[in-house]
């Protein structure tokens, strides 16, 4: 077993980050099921991620109560501006929960007491094990798999094609979007609070505009025809920069040269089961 | 059952609708005709929340209907197609009419995230139910066909099926036949007729006058946002004003050979 704890001790972070990214991109899946383009997700992370950071540091809670606190506020928070926001679609949406990205993080800026400000949170105790990513990995999963194979499912699939027959079908359509907004940043917070315990250091710059197109890329890249597309496009774009460290520094031309292509020849994302199938089918015969 | 009282519509100065008084009595196939333009789709949008009317009352059997949102109507008992048909393209057959019975699977978040037998049986059910429905349109060899692939007269059919999973009392029915060849045509004539003789009321608006003439128990003409005419379908036919407002007046005619 040497060899796994020489690899361990050099790629923990590298495997964690893995999970938390998964769960960043399973959270903005939720909304882009729906049909929603909302932007928002990387600021849950950092609302996330600053609550779970000031209980344990500030209120000495324990782990567990961090983690719900993170996933809480959130929450609350996505309820609250998703009530007049949500009525909007397409880029206005992204619009306004960009805006309110750049909202969040100017608060955390000007709240230095609580947040350490520009200079961030340092010294967040190390709480988070692996299999607590792992575990919240595979729930959300669970969860979702579940969710969508029920009506609920079917309600975000058919407001996504046509909001005005979703409607007349029966389907709160406002509500429905609420939920799929709620639950997106409920993941994301939980993704925010895992992910402080493990790096030590929260700064506002990590939940700002980059982060937010970071995780929309992992989930347009891995498709979001299933939710194996999101998963696939987190474990890629996380594994991608530090496969081509042998490029040095051309690494970051190349990465983007890969995204560009995947684009290009896939535009339903890596993670296309009709495609799949279509090669599969060419194989066997 | 459906009553229409003194409802007018406009959209800034354009009064699109005025003073329209429509009773469709329950157990009857009701007709809507009248000229490209007249109001008639804007009737409907008002009837299933898609538009508040700027006056007048609109009562589903003694209920208000004025202010309800789309899903509260539907949820009453109205369902309604489209002209321009809106299935949702990229599920099957099957899922389409399936997500029409929404509201009709009441199972809770335990059951759903467990899947405990309550939410199977009521899943299993809601599929049955979705075949069945599929078979009185006869779709149901499509069924795990997706939508998007259908004919346009199989669309829709669709659409009548998924309309019909809302369970509704009262089915609104915009331009059924639309773009369908002759055939198309008489076989969604003899489907009405069996939805119809299953208790359901319709309201249908349609230009096909064979077709209106043959299935309405009564019909009435709008025009320019007014009605001109209520009656049984001979009385229509040879309703003066309803002549005119088709096929234009007499000294139009003469008027133009002049000019």
């Amino acid at each position: 077993m040497e060899w796994f704890d020489n690899f361990w001790s050099i790629y923990s972070n590298l495997v964690l980050t893995l999970g938390t990214n998964a769960l960043l991109a399973l959270s903005i899946y939720l909304t882009l099921s729906c049909g929603m383009l909302a932007m928002a997700n990387a600021a849950f992370m950092g609302i996330g991620a600053y609550t779970a950071s000031i209980l344990t540091m500030n209120f000495e809670m324990s782990f567990p109560v961090a983690l719900l606190g993170g996933m809480a506020a959130p929450m609350l928070v996505a309820f609250v501006i998703g009530k007049p926001t949500l009525r909007l679609s397409g880029v206005y949406l992204a619009m306004a929960t960009l805006g309110f990205g750049e909202v969040v993080r100017v608060v955390i800026l000007n709240t230095e007491s609580w947040t350490g400000g520009a200079l961030g949170l340092n010294g967040i105790p190390q709480l988070t094990e692996w299999w607590h990513i792992a575990l919240a990995v595979a729930l959300a999963l669970a969860v979702l798999f579940r969710l969508l194979r029920s009506k609920v499912g079917r309600a975000f699939e058919a407001i996504k094609e046509d909001e005005t027959a979703a409607g007349l079908m029966g389907i709160d359509v406002n509500n429905t979007k609420m939920l799929a907004f709620v639950l997106g940043a409920l993941l994301a917070g939980l993704a925010g609070a895992l992910n402080a315990h493990l790096t030590f250091f929260i700064g506002p710059n990590e939940y700002g505009f980059d982060r937010g197109v970071e995780i929309l890329t992992m989930t347009i890249l891995g498709g979001i025809g299933s939710l194996a597309g999101p998963v696939a496009g987190a474990v890629i774009l996380t594994l991608l920069p530090e496969m081509l460290r042998a490029f040095n520094d051309f690494r970051l031309v190349i990465n983007g040269v890969i995204l560009v292509l995947i684009v290009l020849f896939l535009p339903k994302g890596i993670w296309d089961p009709a495609l799949l199938r279509s090669w599969f089918r060419r194989r066997s015969h | 059952m459906l009553k229409l009282q003194s409802i007018s519509k406009s959209f800034g100065g354009l009064h699109v609708l005025q003073d329209v008084n429509i009773e469709v009595p329950q157990g009857t196939i009701f007709g809507l005709i009248g000229p490209n333009g007249a109001g008639k789709t804007t009737v409907f949008n008002l009837i299933t929340g898609l538009l508040e009317p700027t006056g007048g009352s609109l009562t589903f059997d003694g209920q208000d209907l004025v202010g309800a949102k789309p899903h509260q109507i539907t949820r009453r008992g109205i369902a309604r197609t489209f002209q321009n048909i809106r299935i949702f393209k990229e599920m099957s057959l099957l899922e389409n009419v399936v997500v029409g019975m929404h509201r009709h699977l009441d199972y809770g978040p335990a059951g759903l995230l467990l899947a405990l037998p309550g939410f199977r049986a009521q899943e299993r059910r809601a599929r049955e139910r979705a075949l069945e429905l599929l078979s009185w349109v006869k779709l149901e060899h499509k069924a795990h066909q997706t939508a998007d692939n259908l004919s346009y007269g199989d669309q829709r059919k669709l659409e009548l099926a998924r309309a019909l999973a809302t369970e509704p009392k009262l089915l609104l029915l915009d331009e059924p036949v639309a773009g369908m060849n002759t055939g198309e045509k008489v076989d969604l004539m003899a489907e009405i007729e069996n939805i119809k003789a299953r208790g359901y009321t319709i309201f249908m608006i349609e230009h096909d006058m064979r077709f209106v003439m043959g299935l309405c128990d009564r019909i009435a003409v709008l025009n320019f946002g007014r009605i001109i005419a209520e009656g049984l379908p001979g009385e229509i036919r040879n309703n003066p004003m309803v002549i005119e407002a088709y096929l234009g007046r007499e000294d139009d005619v003469a008027d133009e050979v002049q000019a």
